[in-house]
């Protein structure tokens, strides 16, 4: 029962972090947002017995992805205060929708899943293996997918992030 | 053996990076020996079956790769229309080093491609699916006009909801199978407790695969993608990339790993009619060469999501030999696109219209490409659609088979107006003044004329073996 | 499978909805492409979610780990090759909003 409470403390905490990352005005902010958001799910994923894939996405989402955004946004220029305070109004009237929704939504699927009508299968345990095993004796192309995918990124980068010589 | 189908395109992307002269002045010649390498090795298989050979790296990697009749003929699709691709960019584009990131990024390409076909296993599927993306991503972007910037973006949107799609599917599947392979997935749909996740399951993927394969209603990132890529982007993306990533999976999943009820099906039928007639309809008005291709491509696949939806064995030999011939006569036509763009540099009907008669090549590989898409006898075309509209004759969805009918009436018509309209009337006006008349380079006169008689081969020759193409074909499905 | 199973997996699934919707949202309604991106990002956040409760309530934790790492590498990939399309707009269109990318018509 403890359990269940620290798991839905933590749930609520993710969508109000998500809901103020996608709702506040200034652009830092909601990076910020964003990495504590992932910081949540990190701590959710620990709890959910998955350690590895919890520091994965802590260091890489938290970290990584912050920088990434924050060095593409200093390359672009700040917006003036006049834009700011126009921005500010058509934002307020264009995302006020948003808790709405989500109120409505969640209600409608209390009443829904709270009593699940459907089952599970019940499957066969499976073979003791840890994280690290399956990885490396399992799912090779699933590494070699990341490094072609690391490759192309690489590409992706030289092409798109360099300025045109004109 | 299986593995060097990705494996070798790998090597020969680090060793085009090095930094040897030599070794980047040929890369469009090396890359184009792999990729005929890879077609005779599709070609020859029945003669000499290599899939039966061991792993060269079989100790160190396990890699769970596998070769059917499907398989087959889409390796052969795959590596004719980059080669068609690359000869075109080794016409068209002029930058050094555009020519060679290009080069770089169809290896990528192809290898992501390679891989979708040969694996058995849903979550690499769907990696390899990520990777022809980005390398699409990339491709559309690289000449860096102002038209591709919206193209990019809408296809990136796009993408990310299929890869939302197809990834909460995954997540659905890894429930009800524990395990994410073909044969896993396929046997837990013979559990009766499984039924409802898996039916959701199912859907999902359904949703997140229209997206990737530009069926409609989810067309919308189709029309801007093609017109802002450069040419030989919009033959490879058209022909090859968009298809595999999107059509083949569906066959594959929808053909033999899922087994589908009647309302998901009817779904799959209704959303084939709706591409067929959408996409006919709206070439009908269009007044640039490449947006009418493209609603063209939206028209032909939706004859493949037909067959797909009809679940039959013959519909489903239908389905992919209509691909192959897709592949074969939609990257004809962009070819002709391209070499009508190069010498008069812009694809606007209306200012093309009467200058086609200087071009006598792209001219006659033209009509063929155009009579093979209305589905004209003897050509390849008209075998594909007979075969499909067939099947639908035989499992009694008469509706649907005179849909497809009569946009294949449709499909003709606007395509013989564009042909009368660019090649067949001579315009007394001048050549307009547009900039860098060039003449037609050899080599894309060369890949025009090849790709019209692998059509007509095609046609020709599949009236004498329909045993030995269809049969095996019709054995992939369960 | 157990009931409590099941009732986890659904109150996972319903905060799941909520954060895809979320995502959906700010993908689709927003003034400015880095925020796009953002969106996109909530949303790999929530299936993320999803594939690790599945993966708990059907016992396989290893194999979900295995997909949700290589996942986060892919993500970042796309993520790196957005932005750089975003700033390749703001260079040409010297605005990052997606309303006035219409430089296509029809």
């Amino acid at each position: 029962m403890v359990n269940m409470t620290i798991n839905l403390i933590l749930l609520f905490a993710l969508i109000l972090v998500a809901l103020w990352t996608v709702m506040t005005i200034r652009l830092i902010r909601s990076i910020v947002g964003l990495a504590l958001t992932s910081a949540i799910l990190s701590v959710i994923m620990y709890r959910l017995h998955s350690p590895l894939a919890a520091v994965f996405e802590l260091s890489v989402c938290s970290g990584l992805i912050s920088v990434i955004f924050v060095t593409t946004v200093s390359f672009t220029q700040r917006i003036s205060k006049e834009k700011l305070r126009i921005r500010r109004k058509e934002r307020l009237l264009k995302f006020w929708y948003l808790p709405v929704i989500l109120i409505a939504t969640a209600v409608m699927l209390c009443q829904h899943l709270l009593t699940p009508q459907f089952t599970l299968p019940l499957l066969v345990p499976a073979q003791g293996l840890g994280v690290r095993d399956l990885l490396w004796s399992c799912r090779h192309l699933d590494l070699l997918g990341q490094v072609v995918m690391l490759l192309a990124g690489a590409f992706g980068v030289v092409i798109l992030f360099k300025e045109s010589r004109k | 053996m299986l593995s060097l189908f990705i494996l070798i395109p790998l090597l020969l992307l680090f060793i085009l990076n090095l930094p040897v002269k030599f070794i980047r002045q040929g890369a469009f010649g090396l890359v184009g020996l792999l990729l005929s390498v890879q077609i005779l090795a599709a070609l020859l298989h029945s003669l000499f079956p290599w899939s039966a050979f061991p792993e060269i790296l079989g100790s160190f990697f396990i890699f769970s790769l596998a070769v059917d009749n499907l398989t087959l003929v889409m390796l052969l699709t795959i590596g004719t229309v980059a080669l068609v691709s690359l000869i075109v960019a080794a016409s068209t584009i002029g930058q050094e080093r555009l020519r060679f990131y290009f080069v770089n990024l169809l290896l990528i390409c192809v290898i992501g491609m390679n891989a979708i076909v040969l694996v058995r296993d849903i979550f690499s599927l769907y990696v390899f699916i990520e990777i022809v993306s980005v390398s699409s991503f990339i491709l559309i972007a690289l000449e860096r006009n102002k038209s591709a910037i919206e193209g990019t973006f809408k296809y990136l949107m796009l993408s990310a909801m299929a890869t939302v799609f197809i990834l909460s599917g995954i997540a659905c599947f890894l429930l009800a199978a524990g395990d994410l392979s073909f044969v896993s997935i396929h046997s837990a749909f013979y559990d009766p407790a499984a039924s409802f996740i898996l039916k959701v399951a199912a859907s999902l993927f359904l949703c997140g695969l229209f997206i990737k394969a530009g069926v409609a209603p989810f067309h919308g990132w189709v029309m801007d993608a093609y017109l802002a890529s450069p040419a030989s982007v919009s033959v490879l993306l058209a022909g090859v990339a968009t298809k595999i990533s999107g059509v083949y999976v569906l066959l594959r999943l929808f053909g033999s790993v899922f087994i589908v009820n009647a309302p998901l099906q009817n779904i799959i039928l209704f959303a084939g009619a709706f591409s067929i007639v959408l996409g006919a309809l709206a070439a009908l008005t269009q007044d640039d060469l490449k947006r009418m291709l493209a609603y063209s491509s939206i028209s032909q696949i939706g004859y493949i999501i037909l067959a797909l939806g009809c679940a039959t064995p013959l519909a489903f030999a239908g389905a992919v030999f209509h691909f192959f011939n897709h592949a074969i006569f939609k990257s004809l036509l962009f070819v002709n696109a391209a070499a009508l763009e190069k010498r008069f540099g812009s694809t606007d009907m209306n200012k093309l219209a009467g200058q086609g008669y200087k071009m006598p090549v792209t001219g006659i590989t033209s009509l063929m490409g155009v009579l093979s898409t209305a589905g004209i006898p003897p050509l390849s075309g008209f075998w594909s659609k007979l075969i499909i509209i067939l099947a639908l004759f035989s499992s009694g969805r008469f509706v649907y088979a005179g849909i497809a009918l009569l946009a294949s009436v449709l499909t003709l018509a606007y395509f013989l107006v564009f042909q009368r309209r660019i090649f067949f009337c001579k315009s007394e006006l001048q050549e307009p003044a547009l900039e860098n008349p060039g003449k037609i380079s050899r080599a894309l006169g060369f890949s025009e004329i090849s790709l019209a008689i692998i059509t007509v081969v095609t046609g020709a020759v599949f009236v004498f073996m329909p045993g030995n193409w269809i049969m095996p074909l019709k054995g992939i499905f369960w | 499978m157990s009931q409590s199973a099941l009732q986890l997996f659904c109150t996972f699934g319903i905060f799941i909805i909520l954060l895809l919707i979320t995502g959906a949202y700010c993908m689709f309604v927003s003034f400015n492409l880095i925020r796009v991106l953002i969106g996109f990002e909530i949303l790999i956040k929530a299936v993320t979610l999803l594939i690790i409760c599945a993966g708990y309530v059907c016992g396989r934790t290893a194999l979900a780990q295995a997909i949700v790492i290589t996942l986060i590498v892919i993500e970042i990939v796309v993520m790196v090759v957005a932005g750089g399309v975003a700033l390749w707009a703001y260079r040409h269109n010297k605005t990052i909003d997606p309303r006035k990318l219409s430089n296509l018509k029809g």
